[in-house]
């Protein structure tokens, strides 16, 4: 039991692998930190679901290699980002930027969920309408009452 | 209003059913260039080792319509046009240049077009994507159709064939040559 605890423990601290190779990474840790920022959100052009830092590609690669020749030249990350993305368009950000074209993309889930939630308050209210006599349009008119009352009335005598 | 209820259900599986068509159509791989219509990058390549001194560079594309090829000794889809590209070179149509991607060494790339034939004006050696990042380039073959102005026109991706080239390309070239652009 308890090495089975062990190996799920494991399973669960597990990181997944870079491919940052040794001989790309900078010597100064802040400027490696800020290229690792960097390329977390760069889409490797090849096996494009997965970042820069996560693929083999060769074209990651020289990516890698190019962000943080930026970075060390003093661009900042936002910089960096720019110029990719002046190469390659919107499409190489894991994050799709916010925008009138991808207003869409951001508020369509959202939307859809309103939509449905609407929907279903429609249903009940429609439901509960059919369900309980006595109230709105279903409710006794005054005549109908005494009506009610006197067949009620004959009833017991 | 209770008819158009019930025509809801159709109608949004229609609306996905054409969403999805037209997401299923589409290629991944297939990306808009951000050059089109912009000058070409600076980049400032060395020739192939053996091929000549001269080298490639933005500057060197004025004055003619021009094809930037990508291509490396390892890509596969660069043998399959390759024999179209000689052509290309062997009735003058237009020059094609050459960035020479990824080679594995400075020989690699010299020694395949010795083997198969060189279709290249100038051609330039780009181990570090140097040129290919800032030509925005996500595989091999590509070419870009570059008018006299040095401005991009079009990017192609995948091999130039001969429907590619009367169906794409040589219109584009010859409009292009026309309008002095």
């Amino acid at each position: 039991m308890r090495s089975v605890l062990a190996a799920l423990l494991l399973a669960v601290l597990a990181v997944p692998a870079l491919a940052v190779q040794p001989d790309e990474i900078l010597k100064d840790p802040a400027l490696e930190a800020r290229a690792r920022e960097v390329g977390k959100e760069l889409r490797c052009l090849v096996c494009q679901n997965q970042s820069i830092d996560d693929s083999d590609a060769d074209l990651a690669r020289d990516l890698r290699v190019l962000v943080r020749e930026r970075i060390v030249a003093g661009d900042s990350n936002r910089e960096v980002i720019d110029y990719v993305v002046s190469r390659y368009g919107d499409f190489v950000l894991l994050n799709p930027p916010f925008k009138l074209k991808t207003y869409a993309l951001w508020f369509g889930p959202g939307a859809i969920i309103a939509f449905g939630l609407f929907a279903i308050f429609l249903f009940f209210r429609r439901r509960t309408g059919e369900v309980s006599p006595g109230t709105g349009a279903n409710a006794l008119s005054e005549a109908e009452k005494q009506k009610l009352a006197r067949l009620i009335d004959e009833d017991r005598s | 209003m209770k008819r158009f209820l019930y025509i809801l259900p159709l109608a949004g599986f229609l609306l996905i059913g054409v969403y999805l068509a037209i997401g299923l159509g589409l290629d991944p791989q297939k990306l808009p260039s951000m050059l089109e219509g912009k000058p070409v990058p600076a980049f400032d390549l060395p020739g192939l080792e053996g091929r000549d001194e001269k080298g490639f560079k933005n500057t060197d594309l004025q004055g003619d319509v021009s094809l930037v090829n990508v291509f490396g000794s390892w890509c596969v889809a660069c043998r399959v046009e390759h024999p179209f590209l000689m052509t290309i070179k062997k009735n003058g149509w237009v020059p094609i240049h050459a960035i020479d991607w990824r080679e594995p060494d400075r020989q690699a790339g010299p020694a395949w077009l010795r083997r198969h034939g060189d279709p290249y004006t100038l051609a330039g050696d780009d181990p570090r994507s140097v040129a290919a990042i800032s030509f925005g380039v996500t595989g091999a073959p590509e070419t870009f159709v570059v008018d006299k102005q040095g401005i991009v026109r079009y990017k192609h991706v995948g091999p130039i064939t001969k429907e590619v080239w009367t169906g794409t390309l040589e219109p584009l070239i010859a409009h292009l040559r026309e309008q002095g652009g």
